[in-house]
C-alpha cells in the first residue's frame, strides 16, 4: 500500500530512484514460506515442559505484527492526546509496550477462541478485530462507539469476535472467564477462553476460587497474567509475596514467557491452546511492561525512574525487536518500514477525525439496553423512563 | 399425597391442546385453588376494562378467549405438592425443554440441594448440567454469568440469600449492566435464586433479606414465589426470561402444600397477584408476610373490615398497574414486609405510591416492616423483629379510622 504510493511518487523523481522502487517492491513481502526464529528468552515452566524456543513464523506474519502493533502503539498516543485535549474523561488505561501480548495471541488462535481481559483492553479490542472508529468513538462517548458509547474505555466488547470485553473491577473477569471457557465445554465448541489479568489482580481471591473451579471441571482456559510489575503505584514485590505469578496456581501447570516478544507469545499461547483443550487449565504469565502511567492522571513516574522506563523501551520494546527482526531477515528495509509507520499515523489520525465528527447519542439513549424485552410479556416498567402507571 | 404427574398433562389434555400456544399462556392473576386461602374466588380474566392495558396479558385475553373454557376445564385435572417440589417441576420442565438450562449451585447435585430443590436433576440430567461447585460464591456467580454470555441459561442457587453477599459484585457490575455496556451485544439470562429471610432461629446471618441490597441494582429483576402455584410460574418464566431474574424464595415456605394445574403454565413476571379483593384498604404484601396478612385479614374480616390484599411478587420493578387500580378503589394503603425498615422494599414502594398515586390516597401510606436490628437467636425476640399478624390488624384499624 504504502509501496505503491512511493513508486508512483517516484516515476516523477531521478530514474535511480525507480530502480530503487523495484528493489523496494521485492523486499516488502508477502511471503508465507516458514521461517525460524528463536525467541529471546527460553520459556520458565512449572508442573510441565516447556515448548521448543524455535517459533516458525513467515515473512508475512512478521509484517503484519510490524504493522498492528504499530497501529496500536499510535492508537494510544492518540489516545492521550485525546484524553488531555479533554475529549477523552474519566479513566484511560493505555497499553503502549504491551502490544506483543495482544498480537502474538491473536496469531496463535481463531476468532472462535475467546479473549476476556481487564480495563486495558483497547489493543485487545483491536487485536479482535474492532476497528479504530469505532474505539475512537466509544472513547470519545459517541453514538458510532463499540458498545453505542455507553461502556467507554473500560468497557469494549466484540461479540461476534469473541471477545467479552472490557472489564473495571479488578479480577472480576476471571470467574467470567471461566465461565465461557465452561460454556465452550458444555457445547463442546473445542475452542479456548483465554482470561488476562494483571499482576494486581493476581492477587484476588476470586481468581484463585476460579483456578480451582477450572481446575476441578477440566474447563479449556488460559489464564494469562500480564505482569507489568506495578499494580498501578504498588511495585510487585511489594503486593506479593510470590511474584512468580505462573507458579501461583499450584497443581495448575505455568509458563513464564517475555512478553515483549511477540513470536514467544504466539509459540506459548499455541502451546497453552494443545494443552487447554486436552487437559484443562493452564496459566501463563506474560512478562511486560507499559510506558504510561496506570492511567492517564498517573505520571507513571512517582513509584518509578523515568530510567527504568526509558531502559525498557531501549531494550525491550516489542515493535523494536520485530523492526530488527525484519531489517534483519532482509524483509523489508528501514525506509519501509519508516513508511508504513507513517501510513499507520495517517490512518490513525483519519479515524480520530472522522470520530470527532461522529454525533453524541440520544437521550432517550439512556434507557435502551436496560433490559431486554422479556419472552413475550410486556414489561410493565423494565423499561420505563419514570415510575408512572396509566389507569383507566 | 397425591401423585405427581411429570411433564405434558397426559393424553388427553395434550390433544386438547393441540391448536392452543402454550408460550401465549401467560396465566392471568387468578387467587389460588382451595387450600391456603378462604376465598374460593377463581378469576380467569379482569374483563371489562381491557382497553387501555398496557400489559400483553390484558391483550391477550381476546386471543385466549376461546380456549379459556379449556383452560377451566383443564384446570381442573390439578395434582398437589409442595413448594419445593412446585419449583423442581418447574426447573425440571425448562431443562426439559431447552438444553442450554443448566443448574449450578453447592451441593445442588449429588446431594440434591440443601431445600431439596434440584432433587433427582443430576441423575436425570448429568453432572455437566446440575452442577455442584466448589464454596466460591463469587467464582460461581461470575461463571454462571460468563456463561450467559454465550449463550447458555445457567440457574444459579445460592445455598442461603445471604451468601451472595460474596457475590454482589459479580450480581451488581456483570450480571446487571453488561447488556447495557455492552450497547445491546451481550444478554445475561440467568436466574439466580435461593432461600432467604428470617427463619426458626437461624440467625442473623442466615436470615438476611437481600431484596433490599439488590433493588437498586439496574438492569436486573427481582420477583418473589410465595405459593407452590407462583413459585413453578415465575420459576419458568425466569427460566425464559432474557434479562437476569433473581428469585427470592423464603426458607419457611418450601412445605406449602398446594393443588396446581397438570398443564403447562408460566406466571408473568412483572405482575402483581390479586390475593384477596376488598373494598376499605389495599394491603401490599410477597413472601412469607403473605400468610401473616392473610391471618390478619381473617380478623379483621371478623371486625368487620374488608381488606384487599395483593401480593406484589415483582419487586423490581412494580407491579404500579394493579396496584393503582387497587389504591383508587380503597384509598388507603398499608405495606407488610419483611425487609427491614430502612431502604428495605417498602420504602421504595411507599415513594413510589406517593409519586404515583398521591391524589387518590385518603391517608399516608403506612409500612409495617421488620426491625433495623441483626435478628436474633431467641425464639421471642426473633418474633418481635417480623411484623406479626397483630401488628397487622392494629395497623388496618388505625388507617381505616
Amino acid at each position: 500500500m504504502a509501496l505503491s504510493r512511493l513508486s508512483s511518487r517516484s516515476t516523477t523523481l531521478l530514474h535511480p530512484l525507480a530502480t530503487t522502487s523495484l528493489l523496494r517492491r521485492r523486499h516488502i513481502s508477502t511471503d508465507t514460506t516458514p521461517l525460524t526464529v528463536e525467541t529471546s528468552l527460553p520459556f520458565t515452566s512449572h508442573l510441565i515442559s516447556p515448548p521448543s524456543r524455535s517459533v516458525s513464523t513467515s515473512s508475512q506474519e512478521l509484517l503484519s505484527f510490524f504493522h498492528d502493533m504499530a497501529l496500536m502503539r499510535r492508537m494510544e498516543i492518540a489516545a492521550d492526546s485525546l484524553y488531555k485535549a479533554k475529549l477523552i474523561r474519566g479513566f484511560c488505561h493505555l497499553y503502549d509496550g504491551q502490544e506483543a501480548v495482544a498480537i502474538g495471541m491473536e496469531a496463535a488462535i481463531t476468532k472462535k477462541d475467546a479473549i476476556i481481559t481487564s480495563y486495558r483492553d483497547h489493543c485487545t479490542f483491536l487485536g479482535r478485530g474492532g476497528g479504530l472508529y469505532e474505539a475512537f468513538s466509544e472513547l470519545m462517548g459517541r453514538k458510532t462507539g463499540c458498545s453505542n458509547g455507553k461502556g467507554g474505555s473500560m468497557h469494549f466488547y466484540k461479540k461476534d469476535a469473541s471477545f467479552y470485553g472490557g472489564h473495571g473491577i479488578v479480577g472480576a473477569q476471571a470467574p467470567l472467564g471461566c465461565g465461557l471457557a465452561f460454556a465452550q465445554k458444555y457445547l463442546k465448541d473445542e475452542a479456548v477462553t483465554f482470561t488476562l489479568y494483571g499482576d494486581g489482580a493476581a492477587n484476588q481471591g476470586q481468581l484463585f476460587e476460579a483456578l480451582n473451579i477450572a481446575a476441578l471441571w477440566d474447563l479449556p482456559a488460559v489464564l494469562v497474567c500480564e505482569n507489568n510489575h506495578y499494580g498501578m503505584g504498588t511495585a510487585e514485590w511489594r503486593s506479593a509475596k510470590s511474584p512468580a505469578y505462573f507458579k501461583r496456581g499450584d497443581y495448575v501447570p505455568g509458563l513464564k514467557v517475555d512478553g515483549m516478544d511477540a513470536l514467544a507469545v504466539k509459540q506459548a499461547c499455541k502451546f497453552a491452546k494443545e494443552h487447554a483443550l486436552k487437559n484443562g487449565p493452564i496459566i501463563l504469565e506474560m512478562d511486560t511492561y507499559r510506558y504510561h502511567g496506570h492511567s492517564m492522571s498517573d505520571p507513571g513516574s512517582t513509584y518509578r525512574t523515568r530510567d527504568e522506563i526509558s531502559g525498557v523501551r531501549q531494550v525491550r520494546d516489542p515493535i523494536d525487536r520485530v523492526r530488527k527482526l525484519i531489517i534483519s531477515h532482509d524483509i523489508a528495509t528501514e525506509k519501509e518500514l519508516k513508511d508504513m509507520e507513517k501510513e499507520v499515523r495517517k490512518e490513525v489520525d483519519e479515524a480520530v477525525a472522522q470520530a470527532k465528527e461522529s454525533p453524541i447519542p440520544e437521550p432517550s439513549e439512556l434507557f435502551t439496553n436496560i433490559y431486554v424485552k422479556g419472552f413475550g410479556s410486556e414489561s410493565f416498567g423494565a423499561d420505563r423512563k419514570e415510575l408512572r402507571a396509566t389507569l383507566p | 399425597m397425591a401423585a405427581r404427574i411429570h411433564g405434558g398433562a397426559g393424553a388427553g389434555a395434550a390433544t386438547a391442546l393441540s391448536t392452543f400456544n402454550p408460550k401465549k399462556l401467560v396465566a392471568p392473576s387468578r387467587t389460588n385453588l382451595p387450600a391456603i386461602t378462604r376465598s374460593k374466588r377463581y378469576i380467569v380474566a379482569s374483563g371489562s376494562d381491557a382497553s387501555n392495558k398496557s400489559l400483553r396479558v390484558r391483550h391477550s385475553q381476546k386471543l385466549i378467549a376461546n380456549a379459556a373454557v379449556a383452560v377451566c376445564l383443564l384446570s381442573l385435572i390439578l395434582h398437589e405438592l409442595l413448594l419445593f417440589e412446585a419449583l423442581q417441576e418447574g426447573l425440571e420442565e425448562e431443562m426439559d425443554r431447552d438444553p442450554h438450562v443448566c443448574v449450578m449451585g453447592e451441593d445442588v447435585g449429588h446431594y440434591g440441594g440443601s431445600y431439596k430443590v434440584t432433587k433427582g436433576l443430576a441423575d436425570k440430567f448429568g453432572d455437566l448440567r446440575v452442577l455442584d461447585t466448589p464454596i466460591c460464591e463469587n467464582a460461581f456467580t461470575g461463571m454462571g454469568i460468563g456463561a450467559a454470555m454465550t449463550g447458555l441459561r445457567p440457574v444459579i442457587e445460592g445455598m442461603n440469600m445471604g451468601f451472595l453477599l460474596l457475590a454482589f459484585n459479580q450480581i451488581s457490575n456483570n450480571c446487571g449492566m453488561l447488556h447495557y455496556t455492552s450497547g445491546g451485544q451481550f444478554t445475561i439470562p440467568v436466574v439466580i435464586r435461593g432461600p432467604g429471610g428470617v427463619g426458626r432461629q437461624l440467625g442473623a446471618e442466615h436470615s438476611q433479606r437481600l431484596e433490599s441490597y439488590f433493588q437498586s441494582i439496574p438492569g436486573i429483576q427481582m420477583v418473589a414465589c410465595s405459593t407452590p402455584y407462583n413459585a413453578k410460574g415465575l420459576m419458568k418464566a425466569a427460566i425464559r426470561s432474557e434479562n437476569p431474574v433473581i428469585l427470592f424464595e423464603h426458607v419457611l415456605l418450601y412445605n406449602l402444600k398446594e393443588k396446581i394445574p397438570d398443564e403447562e403454565y408460566i406466571c408473568n413476571l412483572e405482575e402483581a397477584e390479586m390475593v384477596r379483593p376488598g373494598e376499605h384498604i389495599t394491603i401490599l404484601t410477597y413472601s412469607r408476610m403473605r400468610y401473616h396478612v392473610m391471618q390478619a385479614a381473617k380478623t379483621l374480616v371478623n371486625k368487620g373490615y374488608d381488606p384487599e390484599v395483593i401480593d406484589i411478587r415483582s419487586l423490581k420493578p412494580f407491579d404500579l398497574y394493579t396496584i393503582g387500580n387497587s389504591v383508587k378503589k380503597t384509598h388507603r394503603v398499608l405495606i407488610v414486609e419483611e425487609c427491614m425498615r430502612t431502604g428495605g422494599i417498602g420504602a421504595s414502594l411507599t415513594a413510589a405510591i406517593n409519586e404515583n398515586f398521591h391524589d387518590y390516597l385518603d391517608a399516608p401510606v403506612m409500612c409495617l416492616s421488620s426491625q433495623d436490628v441483626p435478628t436474633p437467636y431467641a425464639g421471642t425476640l426473633e418474633e418481635w423483629t417480623v411484623v406479626q399478624p397483630a401488628q397487622i390488624v392494629t395497623a388496618v384499624e388505625q388507617l381505616c379510622q
